[in-house]
């Protein structure tokens, strides 16, 4: 696909953590949930037991993949249900387009599915002449801002109250400055339900397929998926083909481990299955690849389609809280998104797996263990050698391989820095080449060098042998080794 | 639309062997028992903004909604719980969106589970589902012996043998999409009651 050129992650970070107040307001709500699962989790003695089962659900899953996709479409199809395949988000957008015109569907209610995020159905449909309104209040916010969802459980974590009230007002009629979480909530709750009475078909993803009985299920909090699904006598469910375990009780695991990996909650309000159509009703579901099949034939990246979007790696991840969802231009943001993106597209994607301190709490979190911060790591060598890196990244890690691979450079550097850093004035060092120094100083230059310090430290303590000594001792011995 | 399927799967085949573990036992297992499974149950349901009640058996039922004035007041009410009378036969309505203005609905729950909360119902023998959603108040009966302590136990009970709908339900419909403030009732019902009746 040929993304449009956009502004790489540090510079769109940049801007948002320029309005301090709102990045910090940003960050502590990412941070509640994150302690909501922490406090989740803890009532769950079998909590890393779970972790490991799912993992290894996913992982023998993976393995086994068109084993079981088979299996599900031929159950799924005993049931009842009608099953597509499409290669790409194109090939998607049209079943589901094609779908609906045989149908003579007009007005389609949708509730959260990130695969149609990625596929950009709702564009399509609308110049296919289809009206369509995502369900979920969050989804449903930044359809009204013409904006991407930022996080993929909580779509609106980056929007104000006060900025949901004034949208509310403008396209509602809402009460000018009331915002009242209940009340706007109430007001989306009687202005969604004349869609859902109204609509043609609904539009769900799946979370989900359960291979043994051709079931898919949805989890949701607000009620929409399933309100959307079972007035209109059309559903069409869109899944990517990771999205299937082998049999309904790998469920009680996955069921264990999302809503409180996700937000803290011990089970989402719904956790709907279906299997089939309702009598003289349609269940359609659309099965996508879009680039999955390419991932799964990577060694290094093929488990990050273990995913289940439980987006537990964003609310503890410190860039990802610190620069927004938006700031990854990509539907999944976050640790997971920056190794599934440059998958599809390196090229416009290479930035994102450098959104990262490499501090592995995304990897402590993740339900099915994915390991996230190895993956990114790797990523960087993968982008490095393909010479996506841009030059700046590359000159500097040529240069920092040279100095660390001659001990005389890097003794002489550090006597020039250490001397520089004293006796230089304060423009020289901090200015726009200074990346490190934008945001705080560097610490007082030492007079002495660190083996310096040792050499004196050695000879004044006579003969004893360094391994008996302090950390510090040992630490330098490690340098030498 | 055959030549999608095909090429997928024969590019996942093409693909080098994979290292496959065995599928593990997920049933059995050394998975938390709670001492009162009741007040857990209770607790949780409370969390999520529900609430549970004991009784002795199901005509204590329709008394104790009595005392809730929505349910005094309610113009529609649909009952699947014997005692409990309904305001209008079900299996008459052809649309479901004339369900619109359902104010009640109870339904017998298949069992619940201390662990999280939530019952489980389906639509065996139900015309349409959308009443579990539709509604704005929904109450749940469950057998006291139905409480399950985790998810592992209910899918042991749970079989998808043919077309039909299942459904966990925990609380009333939620979101938290506005600055994370919790509100109740999103699109789904606004209350949710749970009455566990003695054996």
């Amino acid at each position: 696909m040929n993304a449009p050129v956009h502004k790489e992650h540090a510079e769109l970070a940049s801007e948002f953590v320029n309005n301090r107040q709102r990045a910090k307001w940003h960050d502590s709500s990412l941070w509640f949930v994150r302690q909501k699962r922490d406090r989740q989790t803890q009532t769950i003695p079998e909590w890393e037991q779970l972790r490991s089962l799912a993992s290894t659900i996913k992982q023998h899953t993976l393995a086994k993949l068109p084993y079981y996709l088979e299996e599900f479409e031929r159950n799924a199809t005993k049931m009842g249900a009608v099953v597509h395949w499409a290669r790409d988000a194109e090939e998607h957008n049209r079943i589901v387009c094609d779908i609906l015109k045989n149908y003579g569907a007009k007005k389609i209610v949708k509730s959260k599915s990130m695969l149609t995020e990625e596929c950009h159905l709702n564009p399509f449909l609308e110049q296919n002449g289809i009206e369509v309104v995502d369900t979920d209040l969050g989804e449903w916010i930044v359809q009204l801002r013409h904006e991407p969802p930022s996080h993929i459980v909580m779509p609106a974590i980056h929007i104000k109250k006060q900025e949901i009230s004034e949208l509310f007002h403008e396209k509602l009629g809402t009460e000018e400055g009331n915002s009242d979480p209940t009340y706007l909530a109430r007001e989306a709750r009687y202005h969604l339900r004349q869609k859902f009475v109204q609509a043609d078909a609904g539009i769900t993803g799946v979370n989900f397929a359960v291979a043994s009985t051709g079931g898919v299920v949805v989890c949701t909090n607000e009620g929409n998926a399933d309100l959307g699904v079972s007035l209109p006598k059309l559903h069409i469910a869109c899944m990517g083909i990771e999205k299937l375990i082998p049999r309904s009780e790998d469920l009680s695991v996955f069921t264990r481990l999302l809503g409180r990996s996700a937000t803290g909650q011990p089970i989402t309000a719904y956790t709907s299955h279906f299997h089939g159509p309702r009598p003289g009703c349609q269940l359609h579901i659309v099965i996508v690849d879009n680039g999955r099949s390419a991932i799964r034939a990577s060694q290094d990246f093929q488990n990050s389609l273990n995913c289940i979007r439980c987006g537990a790696c964003m609310n503890t991840c410190p860039v990802y809280r610190r620069s927004g969802g938006h700031s990854y231009s990509n539907v999944v943001p976050g640790p997971i998104g920056s190794i599934l993106a440059p998958s599809q597209d390196p090229k416009s994607h290479g930035d994102l797996p450098f959104a990262c301190t490499l501090c592995g709490s995304c990897s402590d979190v993740c339900p099915v263990k994915i390991d996230i911060h190895h993956q990114l790591l790797t990523w960087r060598r993968e982008l490095a050698i393909k010479k996506i890196v841009p030059w700046t990244k590359r000159w500097s890690m040529s240069m920092a391989s040279i100095v660390l691979k001659h001990p005389w450079v890097y003794s002489v550097g550090g006597k020039v820095a250490r001397l520089a850093l004293r006796v230089m004035p304060r423009w020289m060092i901090y200015n726009g080449l200074n990346a490190w120094g934008k945001q705080r100083d560097l610490p007082p230059a030492p007079k002495k060098s660190f083996r310096e310090l040792y050499r004196q430290r050695g000879n004044s303590n006579g003969q004893e042998s360094p391994s008996h000594k302090t950390n510090v001792s040992n630490g330098s011995k490690d340098l030498k080794g | 639309m055959k030549g999608a399927r095909e090429e997928i799967l024969n590019n996942l085949r093409k693909q080098i062997p994979m290292e496959t573990p065995a599928l593990p036992e997920v049933i059995q297992g050394e998975w938390i028992r709670y001492a009162n499974p009741v007040e857990q149950f209770a607790n949780l349901i409370a969390g999520v903004g529900g609430s549970c009640q004991t009784v002795a058996n199901r005509g204590e039922i329709q008394a104790r909604l009595e005392s809730y004035p929505e349910y005094r007041d309610a113009k529609r009410i649909y009952s699947q719980v014997s005692g409990i009378p309904s305001h209008f036969d079900l299996d008459a309505i052809d649309q479901p969106q004339d369900l619109e203005d359902l104010d009640f609905v109870i339904y017998p729950g298949q069992f619940a589970i201390a662990e999280n909360g939530a019952v489980w119902v389906t639509d065996q023998g139900l015309k349409h589902r959308v009443i579990f959603f539709i509604t704005q108040h929904l109450v749940l009966v469950v057998e006291k012996k139905d409480l399950l302590h985790t998810m592992h136990e209910a899918y042991a009970r749970i079989e998808f043998q043919k077309p039909g709908f299942g459904l966990f339900i925990s609380g009333p419909s939620k979101t938290a999409d506005i600055e994370q403030s919790l509100v109740i009732g999103a699109h789904g019902c606004r209350s949710m009651q749970v009455y566990l009746v003695e054996g």
